[in-house]
């Protein structure tokens, strides 16, 4: 027994705490989830708030920056007088050798600040504003962090525009996933029988057909005319309809075992409705285990969306995500020409490890009475 | 009892089938337009004239003028009776002439991940659960997180780049193109090993991580049981008392992994191949499927689906075969 719960049993804490602040408790122990939960929280923050993150709007293009390298942040110029923060403004060059043209540092200085002004843009839809947390003092100046790509758009700009795609559409598709996987596991659950049977046998179809196959089949049939408003949801739709099979299975599971419970069998002779014994009584008791399925399908919804936009057949342009962007790395040449490409890749990592350790932490923290 | 069993299984594997062609037919249907109409259209646009007796033949052949039904029944016949899955308008080729080329590549490099996979997860796994919280056990879980969080495609580009960046060779497609027209010879299969092993390898990963948490968590469950207790208490050797139960016990339930890692891994064959640009269906099916070139796409569908249920089912009678308690619970249901 750790010391802390010591302490809390003796001051009586421990005993009259709620099943979620024992979760809570249980979570805080598990360190890689506890540094994954703000990591997770920021970069939501930082998507949902795009205009005001990034320092460009991501369809605004630099035509004399086409391909143009990532410019580093320093503080000091060529001379090493301390100038504040800024970058040196690329030049174009041609490369003595393979006559390429390329870019290079010039001595010239662009001003980087915190909140500048810059192009203006609309807040969310709700306002007109010109405000950005971070990038050129001077409106318009070219400032890129990860580089630029074929038609000279600010690379990390359109990533944190992606991000708001790729990771909304994650959340869109759990929630088309949470509602089909629980009315189908309540219902094989609860009911049993013929039911039980017939999405029993469907779940097993589903998980027999290889997924992203599926995926690709499903997305393609898409009418290519579709907004692409329509594609977003659509796609997500896709991925609601195969990805269910794993949480019904945990809802029916833990229908099937708590069915039988004192509780749920007082509460239907005290003349309790089928609906309000599994809405008031059942699903509050498991809800941990949902949360802890539902955690754990949002890596495979990130991958499977930018495994499919990025082969071109998920969400397309002008639909900015990590996939659509990626898909510029699709040759050997693209490549080794012009790595910085490479950057969504970081942040699909990045935010998919996140996840899973998230995921890790409530699995833990799932069944705080062990 | 066994021979029981088998039949049963055999006897639910039957509506499976049947559920999935039913799935796979409304996929190939799904597009606007059937077959017919793209022809026509595309025969018009290249400035040919569409022969009338070609259309009716078709037309015939496949009930393309019947209700839907009736259409599902034409196109499951003749696949189940002369293995014909359609024709292909974007290849002008049968479906079954494309899918022979290619198919067996992309099901040779399926197996052959799953191999490479159980051969490191089940080691790995053993390591892992019997030398918790090593270092050791740490790096592979650390492994194990990348190998979740990497996606097929990333880590096929990250080598490609790699690969191309140190050494300036270009790691894409089964062969280099020297040997791509060659006869099989010594040189060519040596040249198709390290570019074999990158696929396979990269398949395999991903997979693995996931394989080799089961393994540990189903070694460690085994390993806190009684009876290892008492064959401890007795003073049985610590290496014979690992290998005679409770690795046994844990690599029993590996076989019916099957089921789960196959869809996996032809799905991670089928980006990776895209990637690397390997002559397997992969290429073709992402191609078949943006030029909505259904039949195609959909008989491959159709093939590796029911070539993962047999795959599970295979694994579900080798589990029932090796582990009586399955056979004998199989039954008793």
């Amino acid at each position: 027994m750790s010391a802390r719960k010591r302490r809390q049993q003796q001051d009586g804490t421990y005993e009259v705490a709620g099943q979620w602040k024992l979760m809570w408790w249980k979570f805080k122990k598990h360190r890689l989830a506890m540094i994954a939960l703000p990591i997770i929280v920021i970069m939501y923050t930082i998507t949902m708030f795009c205009e005001f993150f990034a320092p460009a709007l991501p369809l605004s293009r630099f035509r004399d920056f086409k391909d143009c390298p990532p410019s580093a942040i320093r503080l000091r110029d060529a001379d090493g007088n301390f100038v504040g923060l800024h970058v040196r403004l690329k030049e174009s060059v041609r490369d003595p050798v393979t006559f390429r043209k390329v870019f290079a540092d010039s001595d010239q200085i662009i001003k980087l600040g915190f909140f500048v002004h810059g192009e203006p843009y609309r807040f969310l839809g709700l306002f007109d504003s010109d405000l950005r947390f971070f990038g050129p003092v001077e409106k318009g100046g070219e400032f890129f962090l990860m580089g630029t790509d074929s038609l000279g758009r600010d690379l990390y700009s359109r990533i944190l525009f992606g991000g708001r795609i790729s990771l909304s559409f994650a959340l869109v598709s759990i929630a088309f996933t949470f509602f089909i996987g629980l009315t189908l596991g309540g219902i094989s659950g609860y009911l049993g029988g013929f039911a039980d049977t017939i999405i029993q046998r469907m779940i097993d179809l589903i998980m027999s057909i290889p997924g992203i196959p599926l995926w690709m089949a499903l997305a393609a049939a898409l009418p290519t005319t579709m907004s692409s408003l329509g594609k977003y949801l659509w796609m997500s739709i896709i991925m609601s309809l195969i990805g269910w099979t794993g949480l019904a299975r945990v809802v029916r599971g833990k229908i099937l075992s708590l069915r039988e419970e004192d509780f749920v069998i007082a509460a239907r002779l005290s003349g309790a409705s089928h609906g309000r014994v599994i809405g008031r009584h059942l699903l509050p008791s498991f809800m941990s285990y949902i949360i802890v399925s539902i955690t754990a399908s949002i890596p495979g919804t990130i991958l499977g969306e930018t495994a499919l936009s990025f082969l071109g057949l998920g969400l397309q342009a002008p639909t900015i995500s990590w996939g659509t962007l990626l898909q510029d790395t699709q040759t050997v040449e693209a490549l080794a020409l012009q790595p910085w490409l490479l950057w969504p890749a970081f942040f699909i990592i990045v935010t998919v490890l996140m996840f899973n350790f998230a995921g890790d932490g409530l699995r833990d923290a799932a069944d705080p009475y062990k | 009892m066994l021979a029981r069993y088998i039949i049963r299984r055999l006897l639910q594997f039957i509506p499976l089938l049947i559920a999935i062609s039913i799935i796979i037919f409304v996929i190939i249907q799904l597009p606007p337009g059937d077959y017919l109409s793209t022809y026509i259209v595309q025969m018009k646009n290249s400035g040919t004239d569409v022969d009338q007796s070609y259309i009716i033949n078709l037309t015939r052949q496949y009930g393309l003028d019947q209700p839907a039904h009736i259409q599902y029944f034409y196109w499951i016949t003749n696949i189940v009776t002369k293995l014909d899955f359609g024709r292909s308008f974007q290849w002008q080729q049968p479906v079954s002439q494309i899918l022979s080329e290619r198919l067996p590549a992309t099901i040779g490099i399926a197996l052959l991940s799953l191999v490479v996979t159980w051969g490191l997860a089940i080691p790995i796994g053993i390591y892992s659960a019997t030398h918790q919280y090593s270092l050791g056990d740490y790096i592979f879980i650390f492994l194990g997180f990348i190998g979740l969080a990497v996606p097929g495609f990333l880590l096929a580009l990250g080598a490609v780049y790699v690969i191309f960046v140190n050494t300036g060779v270009s790691l894409t497609g089964l062969f280099s193109p020297e040997y791509v027209n060659a006869a099989w010879s010594w040189a060519k299969f040596v040249n198709m090993l390290p570019r074999l092993g990158l696929v396979v390898g990269i398949i395999g990963l991903s997979q693995t991580a996931g394989l080799i948490r089961q393994m540990r968590a189903m070694l460690l469950d085994e390993l806190q049981k009684q009876y290892v207790i008492t064959a401890r208490a007795k003073g049985l050797e610590e290496k014979k008392l690992l290998w005679k139960y409770p690795i046994r016990l844990a690599v029993n339930p590996m076989v019916s992994t099957i089921g789960w890692i196959l869809p996996g891994l032809i799905s991670g064959e089928i980006v990776v191949s895209i990637v690397l640009s390997m002559p397997t269906m992969g290429p073709v099916v992402r191609r078949a499927l943006i030029s909505q070139d259904m039949y195609l796409a959909g008989s491959f569908l159709l093939i590796v689906s029911v070539l993962t249920v047999f795959g599970t089912l295979l694994s579900d009678i080798a589990l029932a075969v090796i582990d009586p308690r399955i056979r004998f619970g199989g039954v008793a249901e």
